[in-house]
């Protein structure tokens, strides 16, 4: 129980709930980064240091600590906003929602049928908690870039999952998972460029043109 | 019992004006200036004791029961704690109920008195003061029940003993967690930067020193001394968790007290380094704090 | 080797087209592609299988089918685009011939893979390929399309992910030793898999696919991206992708029966399909807009397509012969709606009204491809909907059966009154819009109608190869036990 490994997934979880109590995109981005930054670090340290680990922990590092924030930074500046106005619920309001979501994974997670090994780490509920709130960026924020946040923090919470299992994914496999993101942001980005050209501005909410 | 008695007292009432001596001298030299002297506050209450009171014809017997409460509280309240080694002289199993109500006793009767006095500026401290609380409130009690949990003792006197738990076990976690929250409580329930500006001359931004802005003389020095002692006592319950327990009377007496200044000290760079916070921004931050003891709960409880 | 190939010649045609400095000179590079693949595919599938067991790409019959629908719809659509982008020198097209050859390369991965981690990256490939050619019009309403798009469908897969995760968990809580998410391997463990955790892993991985799929009530994104993208593309997503989203569902319905779960993979399978089928018959009726209704059309398809797998049996068969029919109508559909569409310069119905007058063949093909792909004879998609039809009253599930009939003819007469109105209707006055009209080219009639011709084709002679696929790749969806 006393490893390295509880109190990266507990400041994992805490910077879920700084994502969701600021408005700073700029803070924002940098959360997520650490946050991808921080869990590349738990493959060597949960299989040990094997060239497997280590090449995942790098190209882990590489994209969700280096490469997506940039984007998302280049994103931004040539975008030039800085905050998100007006969530569709408020902060106060999204972070206690985080945090009886983050309670519910903790109480649901010990409820599941797991391996002895894991059922009293804190990898299934920070996995779980952490996809939540990614879900509520996703749903509760108007601005294209934040919901582009939510998204990765939501796969964040996959990556946690995932390195449970890290012997069942080949390397290739792995580093086509995270090479895929990398693309599918460098799209979105692109597309983040159109929506602010079109519309002067990042809200979705002006992307309601196409209904019945 | 009536040496421990003596010798909380000694504490409380002997040491705390040192340590708002220390904040401030610390904010003077990251400020780059000389400063007060270190026991510039035990001079101000002797001035303020030895003058005469002038007090406004609107008021009632609340107003001058204000201060008296107030010293007389973190007084009763010290009794509660235990001071590194030295046991609490006054405890029972649930005291962590009472000395939550009787910081909130203390606050009531500010409170009375400052809307005694009839004043537009002192009603408006008093609503914010009354609203911060209330947002504080709860993280104390889940702190509480998180070190009640780690220790399995429902006094205070069993609760706030030295640290054991590893580090990066989840109890570990639980307990820097708890120590962050009380660190952030302190500042919250002693009106320090981020949340209120002792030294603030703005009524219009004020929290805590609006409300005593009419008090003067005794009374005023009374006030200031309840302030102090108020910093110590909560000082001293993150001291108590931080102390190592060697087992040595002197030696962990020594390391408690250095302990409690070196918090004052931390105190001074936060409050260097940091602005004052909108006001709208406050009860984000408390509802956080309460959010992160929560989590410490949560954390413990599985 | 061969299929190494098949993956690595459209990526290598994709980097010769991002180099191709000539506008003009550009989508020539699509037919010798494409036709390369087809050839090599149709080389791959007569081949005999052999299967190691253990490999990353294999294909089997599921994938085999897949694949020869992918290559076969594309093969026709690169003629297509050939004509199409004839008609229009003056736009840009690198990033919609480059996204259009990775599109092909990411979906004959997606066919061939053997490991689910592998199927994942493949298909989340084909939705970051695809929405570029979503955007191909820069405008507000085709960027509004690809953002919804990419969100929910990244999402969605995200979620498949999970699935995938969740999978391996239950072979781990199951107390495999060895680990691994090779589907050969999965298959040969799957009664050993933790039960709750498997569970858990199938709805996941349906949403997540489903998604993708485009069953009800995921599909949200369906009218919006098949709406705004270009014809050809949605001919290629409607029929090329949908397909390979199928099969991915397909393979985690294999595990699922493996591991004696069948019951489960059933109900949710027609509860979906059954919600797919009622959403495109409610959203169809009165549907102004002919590439939306398309859109609720492929909805409803990939809805009897789950039906006729949950149902099993002959439904089965008659489900995977249907995947074929409704790619190619579907693909031919699309062709000549965006025919219409591009000399209009509307998709509305009001607007685009009589367009035989002007546009002969791709008016008549967009009313024969109608008939072809709402399943009236003598089309290849009849005796598909009429063999999981058989299914269905073969099993005894008469009431679904009903059911089943009714909404496919609510559809039929919904579709009819705007396909007949564009196609029939009274021609209007003068032309709507003030953009030069491109009428059509050999190659933009070509296209459709190939595909139609296979279609009618499939209706009437059902090659022996083609069978033996079929019925081989539907062995593989039974209960092994």
């Amino acid at each position: 129980m006393n490893d390295p490994t509880t109190t990266i997934l507990f400041v994992v979880i805490l910077l879920n709930f700084f994502l969701l109590g600021t408005s700073r995109l700029g803070a924002c981005i940098r959360v997520v980064a650490a946050q991808g930054a921080l869990l590349s670090i738990l493959p060597p340290l949960v299989h040990g240091v094997s060239p497997h680990s280590l090449l995942l922990a790098a190209v882990a590092l590489a994209l969700k600590g280096g490469t997506i924030p940039w984007l998302l930074f280049r994103a931004i500046r040539q975008v030039k906003i800085r905050r998100e106005m007006e969530p569709r619920i408020g902060y106060i309001a999204t972070l206690l929602l985080g945090a009886l979501t983050t309670a519910g994974a903790f109480i649901f997670a010990e409820r599941l049928p797991l391996l002895p090994e894991h059922l009293h780490s804190l990898f299934i509920p920070a996995s779980l908690a952490t996809m939540a709130v990614g879900f509520l960026l996703l749903i509760t924020r108007r601005k294209a870039i934040t919901q582009v946040l939510g998204y990765l923090v939501f796969e964040n919470g996959i990556f946690i999952f995932g390195i449970l299992l890290a012997e069942a994914m080949p390397l290739m496999v792995e580093a086509g998972v995270l090479l895929d993101m990398l693309v599918a942001i460098f799209v979105m980005g692109i597309v983040m460029n159109h929506i602010n050209r079109e519309f002067s501005s990042l809200d979705t909410e002006n992307l309601c043109l196409l209904k019945e | 019992m009536l040496g421990s008695l003596f010798m909380h007292l000694l504490v409380v009432l002997t040491l705390s004006p040192l340590l708002a001596g220390i904040i401030a001298r610390v904010k003077a030299k990251v400020g780059g200036r000389q400063g007060q002297p270190l026991l510039q506050l035990y001079w101000d209450l002797a001035k303020l004791f030895r003058k005469r009171m002038v007090i406004s014809s609107t008021t009632t017997w609340l107003f001058r029961a204000g201060p008296v409460v107030g010293i007389a509280v973190p007084l009763l309240a010290s009794l509660l704690l235990p001071f590194g080694p030295l046991a609490a002289p006054l405890s029972f199993s649930g005291d962590l109920i009472l000395f939550v109500y009787l910081m909130g006793l203390a606050r009531f009767f500010t409170i009375l008195a400052a809307l005694d006095t009839g004043s537009s500026f002192e009603g408006m401290g008093s609503a914010r003061e009354a609203t911060f609380s209330i947002l504080v409130e709860p993280t104390i009690f889940v702190i509480f029940i998180v070190l009640a949990r780690l220790s399995g003792d429902f006094s205070l006197n069993g609760m706030f003993v030295p640290v054991k738990a590893g580090f990066n076990t989840p109890a570990g976690i639980a307990m820097s967690l708890a120590i962050l929250c009380l660190f952030i409580v302190m500042l919250a329930e002693n009106c320090r930067i981020p949340f209120d500006d002792p030294n603030t001359h703005l009524e219009l931004t004020m929290i805590h020193e609006v409300m005593v802005l009419d008090h003067s003389g005794p009374d005023l020095g009374l006030i200031l001394y309840g302030a102090a002692m108020k910093l110590l006592l909560f000082a001293a319950l993150i001291a108590n968790l931080l102390r190592p327990a060697t087992g040595n009377l002197l030696l962990d007496t020594g390391a408690f007290l250095v302990l409690l200044l070196l918090l004052a000290v931390l105190v001074g760079l936060v409050e260097s380094a940091m602005a004052r916070l909108r006001m709208i921004r406050v009860p984000q931050l408390l509802i956080g704090t309460s959010l992160l003891s929560f989590f410490a709960l949560i954390l413990l409880l599985r | 080797m061969l299929l190494t190939s098949l993956i690595v010649i459209p990526l290598l045609g994709a980097a010769a087209a991002l180099a191709m400095p000539s506008e003009r000179l550009r989508p020539w590079l699509l037919p010798p592609v494409a036709f390369i693949h087809l050839a090599l595919v149709l080389a791959v599938i007569a081949a005999p299988a052999v299967s190691t067991g253990a490999a990353m790409l294999e294909l089997d019959g599921l994938g085999r089918l897949v694949l020869l629908v992918v290559s076969l719809l594309f093969a026709v659509s690169s003629l297509y685009a050939v004509g199409y982008f004839h008609n229009h020198p003056d736009w840009t097209n690198r990033t919609f011939v480059t996204c259009l050859l990775i599109f092909l390369s990411a979906m004959t991965v997606a066919a061939a893979a053997r490991h689910l981690g592998l199927l994942w990256v493949a298909v989340e490939a084909t939705t970051v390929a695809s929405a570029p050619m979503i955007y191909f019009n820069h405008n507000r309403y085709s960027i509004e399309a690809t953002w919804k798009y990419l969100l929910f469908c990244s999402v969605g897969i995200a979620l498949a992910m999970l699935g995938i995760l969740f999978l391996a968990y239950a072979g781990l809580h199951g107390g495999a030793t060895e680990q691994s998410l090779q589907l050969d391997f999965l298959l040969q463990q799957a009664p050993l898999l933790s039960k709750p955790w498997l569970r858990v892993a199938f709805v996941f991985l349906l949403v997540g696919f489903g998604t993708k799929m485009g069953l009800a009530p995921l599909h949200t994104w369906k009218p919006d991206a098949y709406g705004e993208a270009p014809g050809l593309a949605g001919a290629l997503m409607s029929g090329g992708l949908t397909s390979v989203a199928f099969l991915a569902v397909l393979r985690v319905v294999q595990i699922v029966k493996g591991a004696g779960e069948a019951e489960l993979a059933n109900q949710c399978l027609l509860g979906l399909g059954l919600t797919s089928l009622f959403i495109a018959a409610v959203f169809v009726i009165r549907q102004r807009d002919i590439k939306r209704m398309l859109a609720y059309s492929s909805v409803e398809h990939m809805g009897i397509l789950a039906i006729g797998v949950a149902v099993g049996g002959l439904a089965t068969y008659g489900a995977l012969f249907h995947v074929m029919n409704n790619a190619l109508a579907k693909g031919s559909l699309f062709m000549s709606a965006g025919n219409i569409h591009r000399y209009f310069g509307s998709k509305k119905m009001c607007e685009t009204q009589g367009a035989i007058n002007v546009l002969p063949w791709s008016a008549s093909l967009f009313l024969i491809g109608f008939l072809a792909v709402t399943g009236s004879p003598p089309f290849g998609a009849f005796l598909s909907e009429f063999t999981i039809l058989r299914g269905i009253f073969g099993s005894g599930h008469n009431v679904l059966g009903l059911a089943f009939i009714a909404f496919l003819t609510v559809i039929f007469i919904g579709m009819s009154h705007t396909v007949v109105t564009v196609a029939l209707g009274p021609p209007l006055e003068q032309a709507p819009s003030a953009e030069p009209q491109v009428g059509e080219g050999f190659l933009t009639v070509l296209g459709p109608l190939v595909l139609l011709g296979l279609v009618l084709l499939l209706g009437f002679y059902l090659p022996e190869p083609l069978r033996r696929l079929l019925t081989e790749a539907a062995a593989l969806l039974e209960v092994q036990t």
